[in-house]
């Protein structure tokens, strides 16, 4: 997929290879890498997993792998969770029992 | 220049230096002695000088709010006589959403005063959107650098939502994987951009929490004709707890208990990757309080301004789930739907309001803000959807990382104390560490750990034998 120059989009690097790792880190953050992702720009047309550079809401000049063409956020109120509902209701009851009846 | 990371890493304390603009040499002293009221002193702010910074950007003056029905519920719990009565401090009010906005509020406008054109903060937490919230007010740039993925790309949901508030607000966001390393991406983040690092433990920093403590005491005081008895801090970093001692302190409320309150998360590493999307609390927990509280200058910055253990009369943990239970109990019953991180204080408060007569005062000296990912509902759902057994029962039983408990009755919420005896101990056995591994004090030195932990220099001597 092709951005256009000026498209708002993510951008991956890898910081630290495994083995560049700090060696204070436990065992199994020592065996993946340390990733980072940044938003901003696109400074000329690239494809997706390709190299691109783009500019930051601050104006910062980063490249990186180009992986997401207007990114958004996902995150939301996740799925329903029976249990909450029943704190309300023994709250209630405990607190104010008898006094509705 | 050289961008490896051992090279980075060495140039650590010039970056440091002239990214904070504060010689810590000058306040060092003999050993592990260093003058730390003269720090406050020569760096920090005046009560009266914070006031006025953050009045100009709103922040502060949070109201207080009487939980009265959460009152009533303790004492139907508590024996004869006892529940105190429990107040809040709302300071989800503040611009950004949580009281952090103190902290920023001193910092960035410290960065502006010093001519700095941006701001940097490395934090997953409401610091971050305080950061970014106070640079939009100021007009300095602002970079946020967090940790929030794990290898497989899942973001944990509540820092997830703070990337969105700090971009809201204008901030550049770096989302990093786990690990400490974070710091080297900050270093050279502030290499680039010679901006101002907006440290949560500088002298400022910690100066602007101190109008929590006394607008506290004073809106107590207006409220109910006398000073509060125990006020709960929720407690990670420590910033939190000192700021709010020192200020209720310059308004002369010396004798209230201040009681520190962390999430009990024992058992998973903060800096293990696996066990990152395990914890449904990213602040406020043991892995950062207790280790920060027994020493203290551990932060990105060499003498850290947030010093808990001096102010610190008790400590409390609290589970994950008693933390989910009240928030939702804060909801249903007080009509005020917050942040689950900010209630840890709410749910110790709970229980300890149990142990104290009822004309006695317990204050929670802080909400947060709530919303998408930030709140008991996607918290929970993203805790079951990792395999975490999410059930009724009694909260003794949980093991953080495998289960979250949540009470089957509200009498089973209880603030479990840690040591403090060990925890000082822990302190005393830091600095001797600090000390090449040797117990040879000089009278300076000694007094300082005294200060420090809040013993007698005889008692200090006594557990370094």
């Amino acid at each position: 997929m092709l951005a256009k120059k000026g498209d708002w989009v993510m951008v991956y690097n890898i910081v630290l290879e495994p083995k560049d790792r700090a060696p204070q880190i436990p065992e199994d953050t020592k065996k993946v890498p340390l990733e980072m992702w940044i938003k901003g720009f696109l400074l000329e047309d690239a494809k997706v997993g390709e190299m691109a550079n783009i500019e930051t809401i601050v104006g910062r000049k980063v490249s990186g792998k180009l992986i997401e063409i207007h990114p958004n956020h996902k995150h939301n109120y996740g799925n329903h969770v029976p249990e909450i509902l029943q704190i309300g209701k023994t709250l209630k009851e405990l607190l104010f029992c008898g006094e509705d009846k | 220049m050289d961008k490896s990371y051992s090279a980075v890493m060495s140039r650590k304390t010039e970056i440091m230096k002239k990214a904070v603009g504060i010689d810590y040499n000058t306040f060092e002293k003999e050993g592990i002695d260093f003058d730390y009221e003269a720090m406050m002193r020569e760096a920090g702010y005046s009560l009266e000088e914070i006031k006025k910074i953050q009045g100009e950007t709103g922040v502060g003056n949070t109201p207080i709010y009487e939980l009265k029905n959460l009152t009533n519920l303790a004492r139907k719990m508590a024996p004869e006589g006892k529940g105190a009565r429990i107040f809040l401090k709302d300071e989800a009010s503040n611009p950004s959403g949580s009281f952090k906005a103190r902290r920023a509020a001193t910092a960035v406008y410290h960065a502006k005063k010093l001519g700095y054109k941006g701001v940097i903060a490395a934090t997953s937490g409401n610091y971050g959107a305080a950061v970014a919230s106070q640079a939009a007010m100021l007009g300095l740039k602002c970079i946020i650098v967090q940790e929030c993925y794990d290898s497989n790309g899942k973001g944990q949901p509540e820092i997830v939502e703070k990337a969105r508030k700090c971009e809201a607000y204008g901030a550049e966001v770096v989302q990093l994987t786990v690990g400490p390393e974070l710091f080297y991406s900050f270093l050279n983040l502030l290499e680039e951009t010679g901006y101002f690092n907006a440290s949560l433990y500088t002298p400022f920093g910690i100066a602007g929490v101190e109008t929590l403590g006394s607008e506290l005491v004073e809106q107590i005081v207006e409220k109910t004709g006398k000073q509060p008895d125990v006020v709960v801090c929720t407690n990670a970093g420590g910033g939190n707890l000192t700021g709010t001692a020192r200020g209720m302190r310059k308004v002369g409320a010396e004798k209230v208990k201040v009681v520190a309150a962390s999430v009990n998360l024992k058992g998973l590493h903060m800096a293990s990757d696996t066990d990152f999307n395990k914890k449904s609390f990213t602040t406020g927990h043991t892995g950062f309080g207790i280790p920060f509280t027994t020493n203290p200058d551990r932060s990105d910055v060499p003498r850290s301004a947030a010093r808990p253990l001096r102010y610190m009369d008790r400590y409390v943990t609290i589970t994950q789930g008693e933390v989910f239970y009240m928030t939702e109990s804060l909801a249903q019953l007080e009509g005020l739907e917050r942040g689950p991180a900010g209630n840890t204080s709410l749910a110790a408060a709970f229980s300890i309001a149990q142990e104290m007569d009822q004309d006695k005062i317990i204050v929670v000296q802080e909400t947060e803000y709530t919303g998408a990912g930030k709140h008991i509902q996607p918290q929970l759902s993203f805790a079951r959807d990792n395999g975490i057994d999410l059930h009724f029962g009694n909260p003794r039983d949980e093991v953080p990382g495998k289960s979250i408990i949540l009470p089957e009755h509200p009498k089973m919420i209880k603030a479990i104390d840690l040591d403090m005896d060990k925890i000082r101990q822990s302190y005393v056995k830091n600095m001797v560490k600090k000390n090449s591994d040797s117990k040879d004090f000089t009278d300076e030195e000694l007094n300082y750990i005294a200060v420090e932990t809040n013993l007698t220099v005889e008692e200090v001597k006594g557990r370094l034998k």
